[in-house]
């Protein structure tokens, strides 16, 4: 094919038509050039139909030339990768782009659903709520896939997103959104004046309005000055200064969040190159020059392809080159229509102009009849025709009511420019918390007071003349930066001339020609048009936001950019109100659509979070460990052997420690150092049970509760020395019991002479546990007393390892005779393989998380499954614990009557009546499985294994008065894993009862 | 995103802190015989103001210090931080 842009200017515009890019658009190829985007080069080549409308699948076209369109989206294929509901008019041409029409099969110019159109009495406002409301069982089933199904946006990629996202953290002294006049000229005055400033744009080129309105600034026209003032804020250090950036949401204490556009518009973009960059800009002051959007009119059969906003159309011939129509129409109510009149005129191309008003006797009307530019006052476009694109208007005379034509007459178009003033945009400031107010001049939402430090100027602000955004823009860019920089720079405002425009008509909904109901639409994205509206007020629906929900007017990805004002004069018309009786609905972040990947930014996969590792990581690595998520930690769940699964490897591992002797890394527990003179008076508080008089060189096992009674978590901590202690907390509360101590030691007992530090990521630690751990012990320490005498059960010694010193505790998490080496983390590796070789004559096996669980379950040892924040120390077994003698935290709780109940649940241990069948973890315990529903519940099952010492199934259960149904029969059930086991309840210390094997 | 002095580091973003609830609310000293009401007014009752609110934060990402809070819950306003020893006016 050949470059056939039949639709584009000889010359002029911003693109580079040196540079000719190729794209395919519902398969067919197609050309634009270097600075297109793809809504202008689809209209440089005479294309305005994209897709189809959402609710009655009707052909659209482009509308706008930013983010305000309403229906430019498409599936849009880049390297091979799909991406749905893509703004054509923001995404710049490169290279090796295709993308096609959604919402329409089997092609957008035949689409099958387009019979919605006809049978448009079905789709009434609210018409999802009307018909698919019952049966309820229809929904999965019938009604959801066929909303879905008809609905039919773009489809989603379901491959993982192989671009790179970044975060960017920044804090400036003062943030400008928008780079229109009022923009620049705060971020020159604010700079100059010595403040930190970023300047961020939306879109590719710097300027805003000044790139397409004819004006001049000193003595240059608008572009020149916009280009100079943009080279002198790029030098200057105190500047950042960001294109293709669209600051999307305001939070609190001037937290903004902008995304920064790197990589899609770069033919060739270098590695590592971030597809969005996520900024996170905490501004002391914040500039809100986000400018105005052209707000349509509503009229019959409106929302034909080649029906577009006035200024969009001045933005396609002016940057791009692009004639969106040669035989246009311009319908408007308003001056600023007539700019567009008059470049397209000048540019060789015939108008004409339907305007609403009697008459108009401004600066720029009287230029446009001097060009010979035909104008019709008082006239209307009644309706309009054309399939796939619009080919004529039916022009009427407007009666003096402006609710009925006097005279109807055809007129041949190509494409029509519809302006019906400008709206503010007030998104961002309305975020901030800005309570906004109607103002009558411009018929728009305007801030009012700010809650936070912003300020609001040019035309987002009201502020429509060039004059009053640049006298705005500098006198607060120079007042800000005083404020903060206390600099005394005052920057002179240049003096600027433009077109005189004169007031609108406060007109925007047109009359529907005697006896028709064409659709006059409002919101195009979700297919809102006026009948919807009036239906859901005639319905009773007052509220705006009601209505819009009723609607759906304004929810559509586009936010209402376009349709809320428009809607909004509606409702008050219909409702005989003003606008601000009305109201408005509530502006919410983001803008405009975000990726999910650029919210994500980097942490994904392996990165969504921190990994912790022991300094024993690559010894495990080595020998064939498979991993576990505890926490953050990373910890062997076994070491595989040949071909053996999780259970064989752990039962053999579990084995070991019984018969021999195992090796763990338990590294990952939480450890704190507690020092002060007043150490065991504090811990005496924190724990359930005596500390004041446990002797130097002795460990404890200790209960901690929460204030409510609850146990928040168990462990050992022991006497280093008078003053000193080491504690021990569970993997999992680490980081929640450092906050507790530190909570009581700064906040309730400040006159305590107390310290407490983490200390879990200096100390390496291994667990040796089984009957031959002692002799595996002295072989480690060969000179040093180990003993049972010397060194008993609960004792703690300090012996020299290498050039350090080890810190020794007998401890036991197994119920095996154990002990607990901990070393400086650096010597973490060779303490561990020192042990291993060691004890490679007592047949020492290094053993993983899957192993310690089955050893300390069937001992009947508590962990995190049972301390569950639902269990007291009496459900645990852990009353010997409560001391009767002093007060402690959460001890004024245990008395409350839920705590005292006989009835409370208790530990257990149930064993499967036929020895064989496991009993599957979160089983629910019942008298009578067949029992009819709902069966009453009397606990469940917290912790299953198969135990090494019976070679049966064990598991640990709470249940209701537990301790009276020892040898009673219940059943485990499972409905999610379809399984129900008799089990019979027993003691829940299964393996040695008496603890023998821990003191021998 | 809140932006928070720490009384210690200065400002700060609030992702680097927790949450410690109403900071009037005193823990009754120990071994002290109260009833079951103040007992529950401690552990469970909490006024939720509509405006000022001194409150706990906890720097657990920073310098580890609880300190309090004089924050405005409708507008999120951070009025003053003081440490935990200072008069909360
Ligand atoms: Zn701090």
């Amino acid at each position: 094919m050949t470059n056939a842009q039949i639709f584009r200017t000889q010359e002029g515009g911003k693109i580079d038509r040196e540079e000719k890019i190729s794209f395919i658009f519902n398969g067919k190829k197609y050309y634009g050039y270097k600075g297109d985007t793809l809504a202008s080069a689809l209209l440089a080549n005479g294309i305005h139909l994209i897709g189809r409308s959402f609710k009655y699948h009707r052909p659209r076209g482009i509308i706008a030339a930013g983010v305000e369109d309403a229906n430019g989206k498409v599936q849009l294929s880049r390297n091979n990768i799909s991406e749905p509901n893509v703004n054509i008019t923001e995404v710049e041409l490169v290279e090796g782009l295709s993308f096609k029409s959604q919402n329409c099969w089997p092609s957008v110019t035949f689409d099958i659903w387009a019979i919605n159109n006809f049978l448009n009495r079905f789709f009434p406002a609210g018409f999802y709520y009307k018909t698919f409301m019952w049966p309820k069982s229809f929904w999965y089933n019938v009604y959801e896939p066929i909303i879905r199904k008809a609905a039919g946006m773009g489809t989603a990629s379901l491959k993982p997103d192989p671009d790179r996202y970044e975060h960017r953290y920044e804090h400036c002294d003062i943030l400008v959104v928008g780079s229109g006049p009022s923009g620049i000229s705060s971020a020159l005055a604010a700079a100059k004046n010595g403040a930190r400033v970023i300047l961020a744009e939306d879109k590719p080129r710097f300027g805003g309005s000044l790139q397409i309105d004819e004006v001049t600034i000193g003595n240059k026209n608008g572009n020149e000055w916009v280009d100079e003032a943009i080279a002198e804020l790029k030098s200057m250090p105190n500047v950042i200064i960001r294109n293709r950036s669209q600051v999307f949401g305001y939070y609190d204490h001037n937290m903004l969040v902008m995304f920064e556009r790197c990589k899609d518009h770069v033919n060739n973009s270098e590695a590592f190159t971030p597809r969005e960059r996520l900024w996170y800009i905490r501004a002391q002051e914040v500039v809100l020059s986000t400018g105005s959007i052209e707000r349509p009119l509503v009229f019959a059969n409106n929302d034909r392809p080649g029906i577009m906003l006035s200024s969009s159309a001045r933005e396609y011939l002016k940057i791009y080159g692009v004639f969106v129509g040669k035989k246009p129409i311009i319908f408007t109510n308003n001056d600023s229509a007539y700019e567009t009149a008059i470049e397209y005129k000048n540019n060789g191309i015939d108008v004409l102009i339907i305007d609403t008003r009697n008459n108009s006797d401004s600066g720029i009307v009287n230029e446009t009849k001097k060009l010979g530019i035909k104008i019709k006052f008082a006239h209307a476009i009644a309706n309009t025709s054309g399939y796939k694109k619009v080919k004529s208007v039916t022009i009427g005379k407007l009666n003096k009511e402006k609710n009925a034509y006097t005279k109807l007459e055809e007129v041949k178009c190509d494409s029509v420019f519809v302006s019906g003033n400008w709206t503010p945009t007030v998104h961002l400031a309305s975020q901030s918390g800005n309570k906004l107010n109607y103002d009558t001049n411009t018929d728009s939402f305007l801030p009012s007071i700010s809650r936070q430090d912003e300020t609001v100027i040019g035309s987002a602000n009201g502020s429509m003349t060039l004059k009053e955004s640049l006298k705005e823009g500098f006198e607060v860019g120079y007042k800000l930066s005083k404020k903060i920089t206390k600099g005394n720079i005052q920057t002179t405002i240049p003096l600027s001339d433009e077109k005189q425009l004169g007031d609108h008509d406060k007109f925007w909904c047109m009359p529907l020609p005697t006896n028709k109901n064409y659709k006059r639409f409002v919101d195009f994205q979700n297919d809102v048009a006026v009948s919807d509206i009036q239906l859901a007020v005639q319905e009773g629906f007052r509220s705006i936001e009601h209505v819009k929900r009723y609607t759906t007017l304004g929810m559509a990805t586009d936010q209402g950019k376009t349709s809320n004002l428009n809607g909004l004069q509606l409702v008050s018309d219909i409702e005989k109100k003003i606008v601000p009786e009305v109201g408005h609905t509530t502006f919410r972040p983001p803008y405009t659509s975000v990726t999910i990947g650029t919210i994500i930014g980097r942490e994904v996969g392996k990165n969504y979070k921190a990994t912790r590792k022991s300094p024993m990581h690559t010894w495990h690595e080595k020998n064939k460990a498979v991993f576990v998520d505890a926490g953050l930690w990373l910890r062997p769940r076994y070491y595989k052997q040949n071909n053996e699964d999780l259970f064989e490897a752990s039962k053999r591992e579990a084995l070991n420690v019984r018969n021999n002797v195992g090796i763990c890394d338990v590294t990952s527990l939480g450890k704190i150092e507690i020092k002060g003179k007043d150490s065991a008076e504090f811990l005496n508080r924190i724990y359930t049970n005596a500390f004041l008089k446990l002797p130097i060189g002795k460990a404890r096992y200790g209960v901690m509760l929460r204030e409510d009674g609850i146990v928040f978590d168990d462990g050992t901590t022991t006497r280093i020395s008078e003053n000193h202690y080491h504690m021990t907390t569970t993997t999992a509360q680490a980081a929640n019991v450092l906050s507790h101590l530190e909570y009581y030691i700064q906040v309730v007992w400040p006159e305590l002479d107390v310290v407490v530090v983490s200390v879990t990521e200096q100390w390496a630690a291994a667990a040796i546990a089984g009957p031959k751990s002692r002799l595996l012990l002295s072989k480690i320490f060969p000179s040093e007393e180990v003993s049972n005498e010397s060194f008993p059960f609960m004792g703690y010694k300090e012996f020299k390892f290498k050039e350090t010193t080890a810190r020794v505790f007998r401890i036991s998490f197994s119920g095996e005779l154990a002990y607990e080496i901990n070393v400086e983390s650096d010597f973490g590796l060779q303490m561990w393989e020192e042990i291993l070789n060691l004890g490679e004559e007592f047949k020492i096996q290094p053993y993983g998380t899957e192993a310690l669980s089955t050893l300390r379950i069937e001992m009947g040892h508590i962990a995190g499954s049972e301390i569950d924040g639902r269990t007291i120390a009496r459900d645990l077994s852990l009353e010997s614990l409560l001391s009767e003698k002093k007060d402690f935290v959460g001890k004024r709780s245990l008395n409350r009557k839920a705590f005292t109940d006989n009835n409370r649940e208790k530990i257990v241990g149930l064993v499967p009546i036929d020895k064989k069948t496991n009993i599957p973890e979160g089983s629910h315990l019942v008298l009578d499985k067949n029992a009819s529903l709902p069966n009453p519940k009397l606990g469940h099952v917290s912790a299953s294994c198969w135990s090494v010492e019976y070679n049966n199934p064990f598991s640990l259960a709470i249940v209701k008065n537990g301790h009276n149904k020892l040898g009673e029969k219940l059943y485990a059930v499972s409905p999610l894993k379809n399984v129900s086991v008799a089990v019979e309840v027993v003691s829940q210390h299964y393996v040695d009862p008496e603890g023998k094997r821990v003191r021998s | 995103m809140l932006e928070i002095k720490c009384p210690y580091c200065g400002r700060r973003s609030q992702n680097e802190f927790s949450y410690g609830g109403d900071a009037t609310v005193k823990r009754p000293k120990l071994n002290k015989d109260i009833s079951d009401g103040e007992w529950d007014e401690f552990i469970y009752y909490r006024k939720n103001p509509r405006g000022i609110h001194l409150e706990l934060w906890h720097h657990t990402s920073g310098c580890r210090q609880w300190f309090k809070v004089k924050r405005d819950t409708s507008t999120h306003e951070i009025v003053k931080t003081f440490m935990i020893e200072e008069e909360s006016q």
